[in-house]
């Protein structure tokens, strides 16, 4: 049985294009919009791993649902993906140790994202 | 309000520094213009040495200070502290008043200069002065500030805004040159598709960006002459003639032939063509456009109603900041820089007006804006032009 990635992001063409290439590499996906439609999925479901996008309603949902995540579904892991770097001038950086440490995603990844990184990725937190 | 100002007063004679201290210790200076009354505590010194050691250790805000000072004297303090870039008003004191000092003293920064011998209503009267300076010193830092706080958030979301669909485009290239789906081109068809269509949506943030800095910059001058709504709103409807027809909208247009008010055309054209261009975009197929253009004694209403996909109450409310914009599958294809709604809150403000939205969720919305006909021209007051409006964004103002 292939294994089940949730995605959460409100840039529907990002959402596409990790469908292509999720079904690429075999996996089953199941989309969501937004931090609460995440939370809400994730009472009734039990995926393998979630792919978490960081500004979505507001600038910060993506850090927060990652930290529900951690607290709540402790052996879920979270690949947060974010167009934000600090050249675009936010004081965040999911570069630096500290945050990573904080924000305790165990893999990001800045859009767009690349096939061989994601598969890369994927292969690590999933053992395939 | 009430200000508590710490001065350093710095003189070798003993009698000098306790009779400053005594009138400034019973000093309350009233300023009802700034909204505020200051009072001072003070600290003493004896020697220039020791009033830099407190400068640097107590931060005062008003130095008194007396030239002739055994050891380093009153001038090379000022000189030091002009160096080490400190940040205090320096009033100088000395009994050997000449034009010499004072010039040299305020070359180097001093603010004023107090002759000795100088009465205690002097000494009030200059120390009055240069809390006012103070005051107004410190408001304009923090405006200063402010402004900059908020140029920098816009300019943050503005690059995260440019870079989404760079991002998206940079992806679906990136799946076509890797050939994720395999060689057949037309297995790409919807990526090409999304990324032209981002590409479109990035050039109209650009457009609306010019728009909304033309307004914002105080280099632009704002030229009032009458205009005559009808005439404007026809010439828009037309330029989204052809956006109208592709998806089978009426528009309807129910107007007097001349309804006049007073305005800079480029500003008032473009609250005409956010609003009638949104009716359009956020329309549905085979919808309806209703424009309403009226007036009474005081303002110009302009009325825009659509039957399209409407808006949930909690959308209808943050509508007219910066950068929203309503998301989900129905807004995916439309082009939308989230800026169009705030620049026109911005131009309803300078005509003193009033900007509202009454929407139901996929039944439609209506868009009413009041202007006033004879708004405030610019060129009555020498050119000032409300600069606050970028520091008000935030605050969508509606009625």
């Amino acid at each position: 049985m292939n294994k089940k990635i949730l995605i959460v992001d409100d840039d529907t063409d990002f959402i596409e294009q990790l469908e292509v290439m999720l079904k690429q590499a075999s996996y089953d996906i199941d989309k969501t919009y937004s931090k609460a439609e995440a939370e809400e999925y994730l009472q009734k479901n039990k995926p393998d791993l979630a792919i978490v996008d960081l500004m979505m309603e507001n600038t910060d949902s993506g850090f927060a649902l990652c930290y529900h995540i951690k607290k709540q579904y402790n052996n879920l892991p979270v690949i947060m993906v974010t167009a934000v770097t600090n050249e675009t001038g936010f004081q965040f950086d999911a570069a630096t140790k500290e945050e990573k440490t904080w924000i305790r995603a165990d893999a990001f990844l800045a859009k767009p994202i690349r096939f061989e990184q994601l598969k890369k990725e994927l292969n690590r937190l999933l053992g395939n | 309000m009430a200000e508590l100002f710490k001065v350093l007063v710095v003189d070798d004679e003993a009698g000098m520094r306790s009779g400053i201290a005594r009138v400034l210790n019973e000093c309350v200076i009233s300023l009802p213009e700034m909204k505020t009354e200051v009072r001072f505590t003070t600290v003493e010194a004896d020697n220039a040495e020791q009033g830099l050691e407190i400068i640097e250790t107590q931060k005062p805000d008003v130095l008194l200070l007396d030239h002739k000072l055994p050891g380093m004297t009153g001038l090379e303090l000022l000189i030091k502290l002009t160096e080490k870039k400190v940040d205090v008003l320096t009033i100088m004191m000395t009994a050997y008043a000449s034009l010499e000092t004072a010039v040299e003293a305020t070359r180097n920064g001093a603010y004023d200069f107090l002759a000795k011998p100088f009465s205690p209503a002097e000494l009030k009267n200059l120390i009055r002065k240069a809390s006012v300076r103070i005051l107004y010193k410190r408001q304009a830092q923090s405006l200063a500030e402010e402004k900059k706080k908020v140029r920098f958030e816009f300019i943050s979301i503005l690059a995260h805004e440019l870079k989404s669909p760079l991002a998206a485009i940079q992806g679906y290239l990136n799946i076509v040159s890797e050939k994720i789906l395999g060689n057949d081109l037309a297995a790409y068809d919807s990526m090409i598709e999304r990324s032209v269509i981002r590409l479109e949506g990035m050039k109209k943030l650009i457009f609306d960006l010019l728009d909304m800095t033309r307004i914002e910059s105080e280099q632009r001058k704002r030229e009032f002459t009458n205009i005559n709504l009808a005439e404007h709103t026809k010439k828009a409807i037309e330029g989204f003639a052809l956006a109208a027809k592709e998806h089978n909208i009426t528009v309807n247009f129910d107007c007097p032939d001349t309804i006049e008010m007073k305005g800079d055309v480029l500003e008032v054209d473009i609250i005409l063509n956010n609003l009638i261009s949104n009716a359009i975009k956020y329309n549905k197929e085979n919808g309806k456009v209703d424009i309403n253009i009226g007036s009474d004694d005081k303002y110009v209403i302009i009325k825009v109603s659509d039957t399209g996909i409407g808006m949930k109450e909690d959308e209808t409310k943050k509508l007219f900041k910066d950068f929203v914009r309503i998301k989900n599958d129905q807004t995916r294809n439309i082009l939308g820089s989230g800026l169009g709604l705030s620049t026109v809150n911005k131009l309803v403000q300078m005509y003193d007006g009033k900007i509202d939205v009454l929407s139901e969720f996929s039944k439609g919305s209506t868009f009413t804006v009041a202007l006033l006909k004879n708004p405030h021209n610019p060129k009555d007051d020498s050119g000032t032009h409300p600069n606050n409006i970028l520091v008000n964004a935030e605050g969508s103002n509606r009625a």
